[in-house]
């Protein structure tokens, strides 16, 4: 009988090509994505005069620079306009399959992975993004990568990698209403910290876990970044594989029942051994909310803004009082009731049509008191909400209704907050200027973007009667 | 890529944690050619926003910071910022794991020391110090000399400038090979067209 394996032992052991006396693996990559970002990769690429190894597990999405308006128009700066034509440029240049803007496919690139039934259990998955462990939540490796490693896949496929240690984080118990997959995420990185997992894979589970819908579970992947770690991965089950069959570019027929033969072996084995492990009760998890500048900073929604004083250690000290300088908060007062200026609802960690349909059952009949912004993370987002009206109850709420795309959660493609402006996002990061030079970000989920819309502050959903 | 071996050179110290790649380079500036000079967009926002701002009318090659630099975004042109401004090694308790793999592709070393003593170290900052990376040791200002861990491969390929790419194709054989046998092992892997 051999070692009992964790889920991520499996998918790493299946993609080993080779590995070094130092102990660096070679990898065998079955997906990767690039996107406007990616042209320092083709840059260097063309500098080497290299040909792509497999154009047929690339794809290229549009997504972090494309407007959210007046898509039907040109792009009005030419440096963004330039960034969108070198990846067509590239894509065409290298037989790449292209979402562009106009292509009914087209979305955030970790949403439009698993709509289009490219991300699968058991793969390797890359992108030049940190955000690409989205993908984690079907049970795939998928990791964020740097231009140089994204010039190494395009020419050979493969990446060089040393095996990161294991973290699983189990969540047990049942969620209380209005708490959903990113409070999970939230309480796990205020817990762990932002470099809490640096060098692991985290394994995401427990009956809460495997209690999430998938999009719920591609949320709480999605910021497995924002704890520092590699990758986050949850085990497939029957809910991966319903999600998965009938997508446009999963496995059909006999392939498909084959692949989830071979996919139910994935799970990590009893016994399986973990480098760390750590637990969450999930009845503890309330809506929570971030007060600082890094994910870290995040507290139940009725906490207090904590106050430096009260902290022992100098360097934490410290390091409290700059992000309440940063966000204007004033120690020791509670976080709900602080006043927004903007909601922003979208990302690719919120803005699959539940993440929609949670705002839109808070928004409905009530109208937002600050401006606000929803963008669908695809366009077959976009369109599966339309249908179901989610669009009116977003305007009559008085919010914008954007095409899809990153948006504001990246400040480079005109969606921006204003200097000293408060946003309440339902995005991934908080840092220092994300949003825009000078932005406040409070990081909260869908139905509590909702909340503060509807109040213009902070607002605890579950007292929004 | 300039191969590392031993540097003396100025060290700033960058007294907090969680550095995130979008402080090293705000977004805005990604979109720039290299060619434009990333030496410019290097902690920019920071420069302005705060007038002590430690690099703010210093040139340093060496950074001292605390743990977690580099975590966040996987922009490569945070490390384009830092060597283009003359930083040929950050030293930190801890780094993001993608910010620590684009810095050993492009020559920038990052060196993992214990937080006690690279808070020790920044404590004696600014001031001159030396790396030996073949000698894998620290020499602070204050005449202490530490010694500190390192990836034997990395180090290799920060000495001698070695081509990732290069080195991989040299294993094609073992790559084909592989992908035989995986057609067999996972059918299902491939996307439907």
């Amino acid at each position: 009988m051999s070692e009992p394996r964790t889920l991520f032992d499996k998918v790493w052991d299946a993609h080993a090509i080779l590995t070094r006396e130092d102990g660096t693996t070679l990898l065998w990559i079955d997906r990767h994505f690039v996107h406007e970002g990616s042209f320092h990769g083709f840059g260097m690429l063309d500098h080497a005069g290299r040909p792509l190894a497999r154009p047929d597990l690339t794809t290229a999405v549009a997504d972090h620079y494309v407007p959210s308006r007046d898509r039907d128009q040109p792009i009005r700066d030419p440096e963004v306009a330039n960034m969108m034509q070198m990846l067509r440029t590239n894509a065409t240049r290298h037989g790449i399959d292209l979402l562009d803007l106009d292509d009914p496919r087209q979305g955030i690139v970790h949403v439009v992975g698993p709509e289009q039934g490219l991300t699968l259990p058991g793969l390797t998955m890359v992108c030049g993004d940190s955000h690409t462990s989205t993908h984690g939540a079907f049970g795939a490796l998928a990791f964020g990568i740097g231009a140089s490693e994204v010039s190494h896949v395009l020419a050979t496929q493969t990446l060089w990698q040393r095996r990161p240690k294991t973290l699983r984080i189990t969540v047990d118990g049942t969620l209380s209403p209005h708490v959903a997959g990113k409070d999970v995420i939230l309480a796990i990185i205020g817990r762990i910290g932002a470099g809490g997992a640096v060098g692991h894979v985290i394994e995401y589970a427990g009956s809460a876990i495997r209690g999430l819908e998938m999009e719920g579970r591609l949320t709480v992947c999605n910021m497995s970044i924002e704890a520092g770690a590699r990758a986050g991965m949850i085990a497939p089950d029957d809910t991966t594989f319903a999600w998965v069959e009938g997508r446009a570019r999963a496995p059909k027929g006999d392939a498909f029942a084959a692949a989830v033969a071979a996919w139910r072996r994935l799970p990590s084995d009893e016994g399986a051994r973990f480098d760390r492990e750590v637990t969450l009760n999930a009845a503890d998890i309330a809506p929570t909310v971030t007060w600082g500048t890094s994910p870290e900073t995040a507290l139940p929604v009725t906490a207090l803004v904590p106050d430096p004083a009260a902290e022992p250690d100098a360097a934490r000290r410290t390091r409290i009082r700059e992000q309440l300088d940063y966000i204007g908060l004033e120690p020791g007062r509670p976080l709900e009731g602080t006043p927004i200026d903007r909601v922003f609802i979208g990302s690719c960690t919120n803005a699959r049509l539940p993440d929609l349909r949670a705002a839109a059952a808070v928004l409905r009949g009530r109208r937002a008191v600050v401006p606000g912004l929803v963008v669908a993370g695809s366009v077959p987002v976009k369109l599966a909400a339309e249908a179901e009206g989610l669009d009116r109850v977003f305007r009559d709420a008085g919010l914008r209704w954007g095409e899809p795309g990153c948006s504001m959660c990246v400040g480079m493609n005109g969606d921006l907050v204003a200097p000293g402006e408060r946003c309440a996002a339902t995005s991934n990061r908080n840092f220092q200027g994300r949003q825009g030079p000078g932005s406040r970000t409070h990081l909260m989920s869908p139905a509590m973007a909702a909340a503060a819309a509807v109040r213009g502050a902070i607002t605890d959903v579950r007292n929004l009667a | 890529m300039t191969p590392f071996t031993t540097l003396t050179g100025p060290a700033i110290g960058l007294d907090r944690a969680n550095i995130d790649t979008d402080q090293i380079i705000p977004a805005r500036f990604l979109r720039k050619p290299r060619s434009a000079g990333y030496q410019n967009f290097l902690f920019h926002d920071l420069r302005r926003e705060e007038a002590d701002f430690p690099l703010n009318g210093a040139t340093a090659a060496i950074l001292v910071a605390d743990s977690n630099f580099g975590c966040g975004s996987s922009r490569e042109g945070a490390v384009y910022a830092l060597v283009d401004a003359g930083i040929r090694c950050v030293i930190a308790p801890s780094f993001g794991d993608i910010f620590a793999g684009n810095a050993g592709k492009n020559g920038l070393l990052t060196i993992v020391l214990p937080a006690p003593l690279a808070a020790a170290l920044r404590a004696q900052l600014p001031a001159e110090m030396t790396i030996d990376l073949p000698g894998q040791h620290l020499h602070f200002p204050d005449g202490t000399v530490h010694s500190f861990d390192m990836d034997p491969f990395r180090k290799r390929c920060l000495i001698e400038g070695l081509d990732d790419i290069g080195l991989t194709l040299a294993h094609a054989a073992e790559i084909a090979a592989f992908q035989e046998r995986d057609r067999t092992a996972r059918p299902w892997a491939a996307p439907s067209p």
